[in-house]
């Protein structure tokens, strides 16, 4: 194994790429802030507790914000997710267990975490919502809640396609029985003048994402649109479009740097962002806030992150923030 | 394998060509009718003419290439997990090893700023270690492979995550498309050719290449005697003088081999990788290989069987988006349709018996 190693190292070293890679990275690497404490607060403990599957972009930079919020707020900050729901409303009640000084869930499937909610405003930690449950976040005693209204930013896809004249349109949906996947889709449809077509497609299977497309594609010349729901997935779908033969614009949900290049390029038509960066670092600054001054925001109403939709123009600034994860 | 029923002498002479001729076709169809692969075929022209028919865009030589790519993508893999399959045992971690093997790729490339081709290298020899890893603790443990491989798939999972976020920082890769060698990588692994107005995916030409070693190695070498040997009956193999472990290492090697194929395509056709992606990806495997006749006991089988198998699950998985069926019902369409393939499989293989 030794040998081996050596020998992938010497090897590495005799072809080494003078294009792209982490050098490059390093060199074009402007340092983000460094992590210091702004305020001189007692060091509380926050966690968090979404229904992320493992490994989810968008979750990772939801994290990132609540991090760069936490060292700022000198805040202990704790993390813990779990996409079945009666596990993730374990993971809160381990943290109600620990005494922790406030938390942040998403509300993905409410009924299920109803319960563990009110177990920690008994505790008397209190809880901010973020992301999924704005209509529950209320009534199950939370602060606030923090996200998008995905009706609100399908409908924004819709007008957005409507400016872009387009007649008829493809949402992609890459997880059978989300239902933020399908308020996103049903939106677009409200709003959109055109024809709206749903495609359901295997998310964790991307050979399958794109030959599923491709075969819409086929078997429907007359989409001019295709709408994916996750940043991931846009570039695979620019594929499929060049596989069928197409000449659909491709826009999506989210952001990631892929999409940032592809709409900096003309490749991508836009992307509505509901930037979750802001969802971590708000809930992180909201709980401090009403720790140290009881401050509440949005008075019972969910603040919302989004949408905001990003053509062209924005991608070259943003493309470099998607590189950092944090938008 | 043992057919002694046959005449050991047989007149040869022009006057009895006429029975000759009818004992040589007999012999041809009972040989035709034992195939494990029959029954398959069948089933898969039975799902190809029910779209032919269903679904009007089915039929156009752009749909069977993307039909033929989906099929790709899977049968890859179907291929060496027939082959395990045929040699008695499972492998639950192919799905996400496929992955690792892109991740490993990616993260070596971009954090050793080396020409993608270090890479690929550095990911094949890693991915076959733990092929052989597998192997090896099922030989040495004698524990099921059901639980062996079930642990690297654990592993290899949280592996995949554990490792990128360490490296990258986040969940994805980063992009490599910008570093040298990548060009050429795609070339071999994420190209696809056009003949004609029909475009070939390169994966597709991997898997007939795949399909044409291993029937080769299955039906015309001593290996290929080995593995069904030792799927059939491991003890009475190995009292026979096959080298058991060395057989079984090798299959899960194989495995690894085609999970690296699948793991550079994904790589240089998408760029950056997820790293929560493949998992529930190797049922899909299993699955082509059982619909295509390898029996889940070990045994009997067949690689071209499996690609078949691939080929019924591209169908019916695409074949669904061609009728433009309400997606409300994907799933069940799918789940029915390989169903009744499996079921006509297995009716045509009881038939065939039945007469030979």
């Amino acid at each position: 194994m030794g040998a081996v190693l050596a020998a992938a190292l010497g090897a590495s070293l005799a072809g080494c790429s003078s294009t792209g890679g982490l050098r490059a990275e390093q060199e074009r690497a402007a340092k983000a802030a460094g992590g210091k404490a702004a305020v001189n607060t007692p060091r509380w403990t926050f966690a968090m507790v979404t229904h992320s599957g493992d490994g989810d972009t968008f979750w990772d930079i939801v994290q990132n914000g609540a991090q760069q919020a936490a060292v700022k707020d000198n805040i202990k900050f704790v993390y813990g997710h779990d996409k079945e729901a009666q596990r993730q409303s374990q993971l809160v009640q381990s943290y109600i267990d620990q005494k922790v000084d406030g938390l942040i869930v998403s509300l993905a499937k409410p009924n299920a975490m109803k319960d563990v909610v009110a177990k920690a405003r008994k505790a008397g930690i209190p809880v901010i919502t973020v992301n999924s449950g704005a209509e529950e976040s209320k009534a199950f005693g939370a602060l606030s809640h923090i996200g998008q209204d995905e009706t609100v930013a399908g409908e924004a896809v819709g007008e957005e396609l409507n400016k872009r004249d387009r007649k008829k349109a493809l949402c992609v949906l890459h997880e059978q029985g989300n239902v933020g996947h399908e308020q996103r889709c049903d939106g677009a449809e409200k709003t959109f003048k055109g024809d709206l077509q749903k495609l359901y497609v295997e998310g964790t299977n991307m050979p399958d994402v794109q030959s599923s497309i491709e075969s819409k594609l086929q078997s429907d010349s007359a989409i001019d649109a295709v709408v994916t729901l996750g940043a991931p997935f846009a570039p695979t779908a620019v594929k499929a479009r060049e596989q069928a033969g197409s000449k659909a614009e491709i826009d999506t949900f989210d952001l990631n740097a892929q999409v940032a290049t592809g709409l900096k390029d003309g490749t991508l038509g836009f992307a509505v962002d509901q930037q979750p960066y802001l969802q971590g670092y708000e809930a992180i600054d909201l709980l401090w806030l009403y720790k140290y001054n009881s401050d509440v925001l949005g008075g019972g109403k969910p603040v919302l992150t989004g949408p905001q939709v990003i053509t062209k123009k924005d991608a070259a600034a943003l493309q470099e923030y998607t590189k950092r994860g944090t938008r | 394998m043992s057919h002694t029923d046959a005449p050991p002498l047989q007149p040869a002479g022009p006057s009895e060509s006429g029975g000759d001729e009818r004992l040589l076709h007999r012999s041809l169809a009972r040989r035709l009718m034992g195939r494990p692969e029959l029954g398959s075929v069948v089933g898969a022209a039975a799902v190809f003419l029910f779209f032919s028919i269903a679904a009007e865009p089915f039929l156009r030589a752009s749909s069977l290439s993307t039909v033929l790519y989906a099929s790709s993508t899977i049968g890859i893999m179907a291929v060496p997990v027939a082959l395990l399959m045929i040699g008695g045992e499972f492998d639950l971690s192919a799905g996400v090893m496929v992955v690792s093997s892109a991740l490993i790729s990616s993260m070596f490339s971009y954090q050793m700023t080396a020409n993608t081709w270090v890479g690929v290298g550095v990911s094949l020899l890693v991915t076959l270690a733990i092929g052989a890893f597998n192997g090896t603790l099922l030989t040495r443990t004698k524990l099921p492979s059901f639980i062996i491989t079930l642990g690297t798939f654990f592993m290899l999972t949280g592996l995949n995550l554990g490792f990128t976020k360490l490296i990258s920082g986040t969940v994805s890769t980063k992009t490599i498309a910008d570093m040298e060698g990548f060009e050429s990588a795609r070339t071999l692994f994420a190209s696809h050719l056009t003949l004609g107005s029909v475009d070939i995916q390169v994966t597709i030409l991997w898997w007939l290449a795949l399909v044409a070693v291993a029937t080769w190695i299955l039906l015309r070498t001593r290996v290929g005697n080995w593995i069904f040997a030792v799927g059939g009956n491991a003890d009475a193999a190995r009292a026979v003088g096959v080298p058991v472990t060395k057989t079984k290492i090798g299959l899960y090697m194989g495995v690894a081999f085609a999970a690296w194929v699948s793991g550079q395509h994904l790589l240089f056709s998408y760029d950056a990788i997820q790293s929560g992606d493949g998992v529930g990806n190797e049922f899909l495997y299993i699955i082509a290989a059982a619909v295509g006749g390898c029996l889940m006991t070990g045994g009997f089988g067949s690689a071209i069987g499996a690609a078949v198998g691939a080929f019924i699950f591209g169908m019916a998985s695409k074949g669904i988006v061609y009728a433009q069926w309400n997606p409300d019902w994907y799933k069940f369409f799918l789940g029915a349709m390989l169903l009744l393939a499996t079921l006509l499989n297995a009716w045509v293989r009881k038939r065939a018996e039945e007469k030979a």
